[in-house]
């Protein structure tokens, strides 16, 4: 008895400090979230600032039902989102395609290493006027200014990623006979590359999002476009409801980007 | 006796930034089908190099190897690396699959052949495994079977048992003595280890010099089933030491 009970003491503090030290962060967490929202509420409530510059939290639910009633929150979100998916996924596809070709082959590297490092400064946003001669205020442009944001991030990625696949296992591709470049690039570079070219995309993901803002404000349908709106006729709460949406669907999509990159990465210690 | 191998005045010298080295030269072998031949020789003399060549890893620079495989083979030959190089996003079925893949068979029948090979060095029931969980003993295994899995005719084994700790290392020597009993496959097996070389082989041959060329070749006629403390004929071995080179060797080279 006496023996179990000194082998099983260091184990148990240890564990318990473990279960104390969840419960204390996720009680953390809640008291700090509450004490923001009750100092954002004490603001306005007490006309340290004009309710029309900042209004408090609890005037952001009814803001949200009349978006939602009018169908405006609806509109706004499925066109961001159709933005920012469709710039996200031909943004990615290039860089993707790109990244990995020029980490295949030193011929495609050299030949782009110029031209990369004059283009690659240039921010996204920077092609907003060229966006808007070209596709007009159309969504078009919006896609466009997302895809090159995007773009940028994943090249790299895939391309460092790519030029970091071990030699030996390609060696191994060698000599079991797949020597053609298609051979190697699905056996062997995409698997061994798929974890930087994760965490390209998901950094990705975020710029994306900004882009997206950005974009619309030029005068995109959207949600940085409703923002806009809302903005200029002083309707702050309604800026707010718009600000919280775009934190929350971030949040769920990073949510289920991770989802899907533990799945593929699965076979990682 | 017909040779599945044969390598004639075989040189290799690489060079890089304008400076040469000169790994083999002048070296002849001919490996007889059905053999178990045991390459032995110092680090850096190029062992790893001779079967890179002969897998086509590595060019050749002078001479000729000819591979006398029946040519229906896609792979006649495979290769199990010094360290196992498993593919660690693919689970251990996948991985033995690996050299499979590409000949028209499905997915089920790569499979159902992926778990034969497994069968043979006793690790079917860890086919759903990542390689990441296995010991470095089942790694070297899953690499073994990798490798029977193409059925090749000639196995090349790069000092496949090296890293490992002595109870692995001598239930897995015991397996591919049992394995090439089994399956009549031509092994050459490169080793640092001279008793691993005459408990294993038929046949040992040393590699030395720089560049390296085959300077001993030894039969080794032990009855099989071997012992471990059967001593293989101890004249052989001295001269093996000899040729490597090592203390005990020269000592015994000094006193002849
Ligand atoms: N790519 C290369 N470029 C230049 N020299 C090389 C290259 N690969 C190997 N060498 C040299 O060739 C020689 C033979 O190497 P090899 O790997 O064949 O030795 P080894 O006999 O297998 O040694 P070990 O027992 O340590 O594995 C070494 O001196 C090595 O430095
Ligand atoms: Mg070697």
């Amino acid at each position: 008895m006496a023996l179990t009970e000194t082998a099983a003491l260091p184990v148990a503090p240890a564990a318990r400090r473990a279960r104390l030290n969840a419960f204390s962060s996720v009680g953390l967490g809640a008291a700090g979230l509450l004490a923001f929202l009750l100092i954002w509420q004490a603001v306005p409530s007490l006309s340290l600032v004009n309710p029309m510059m900042l209004p408090g939290p609890l005037a952001i639910p009814a803001a949200f039902q009349s978006e939602l009633a009018s169908g405006m929150w609806l509109t706004a979100v499925t066109g961001s989102l159709s933005h920012y998916t469709l710039g996200l996924v031909v943004g990615s596809a290039l860089g993707i395609a790109l990244g990995v070709l020029t980490g295949m082959s030193r011929v495609a590297e050299d030949l782009t290493s110029w031209v990369v490092r004059v283009l690659r400064p240039i921010p996204g946003l920077a092609w907003a006027p060229f966006a808007i001669i070209w596709f007009g205020v159309t969504p078009s442009a919006a896609v466009f200014i997302i895809t090159i944001s995007v773009f940028w991030i994943v090249f790299f990625a895939a391309h460092g990623a790519v030029r970091a696949v071990d030699r030996d296992l390609l060696e191994v591709a060698d000599a079991f006979g797949f020597r053609a470049a298609h051979e190697k690039l699905f056996k062997i570079y995409l698997p061994a590359a798929m974890p930087g070219i994760l965490v390209g995309l998901r950094t990705a993901l975020g710029q994306a999002w900004m882009a997206v803002v950005a974009a619309e404000i030029f005068g995109v349908p959207g949600l940085g476009h409703r923002m806009i709106e809302a903005s200029a006729l002083l309707a702050t709460d309604i800026v707010i409801v718009y600000m919280l949406t775009m934190a929350a669907l971030y949040g769920l999509l990073d949510s289920l980007f991770l989802l899907l990159q533990n799945w593929l990465l699965r076979w990682k210690a | 006796m017909e040779s599945v191998i044969d390598i004639q005045g075989l040189g290799l010298t690489f060079e890089r930034d304008g400076r040469r080295t000169e790994v083999l030269r002048g070296l002849d072998l001919a490996i007889p089908r059905g053999a178990f031949v045991a390459i032995v020789g110092a680090s850096g003399v190029g062992k790893s190099t001779l079967l890179r060549v002969l897998i086509g890893l590595a060019q050749a620079s002078a001479g000729k190897v000819t591979l006398d495989t029946h040519s229906a083979q896609r792979q006649p030959v495979a290769l199990v690396f010094q360290d196992s190089r498993l593919l660690p996003w693919r689970r251990v079925i996948d991985n033995v699959a690996f050299g499979l893949e590409g000949r028209g068979l499905s997915r089920r029948d790569r499979h159902a052949k992926a778990l034969d090979a497994l069968g043979i060095v006793g690790l079917a029931h860890l086919a759903r495994r990542w390689p990441h969980q296995l010991s470095g003993g089942q790694r070297q295994r899953v690499a073994l079977a990798r490798a029977l899995a193409v059925e090749p005719e000639v196995l090349l084994m790069d000092e496949p048992f090296s890293a490992l700790d002595a109870i692995s290392r001598e239930s897995l020597q015991d397996e591919l003595t049992r394995i090439w009993q089994v399956t009549g496959k031509t092994i050459l097996f490169v080793t640092h280890d001279i008793e691993e070389a005459t408990y294993l082989a038929d046949r040992v041959v040393v590699l030395a010099g720089a560049p390296g060329r085959a300077v001993a070749d030894h039969a080794i006629d032990t009855p099989r089933p071997r012992r471990r403390d059967d001593d293989a004929d101890a004249a052989i071995v001295a001269d093996v030491r000899r040729h490597l080179g090592s203390s005990k060797g020269a000592v015994l080279a000094e006193a002849a």
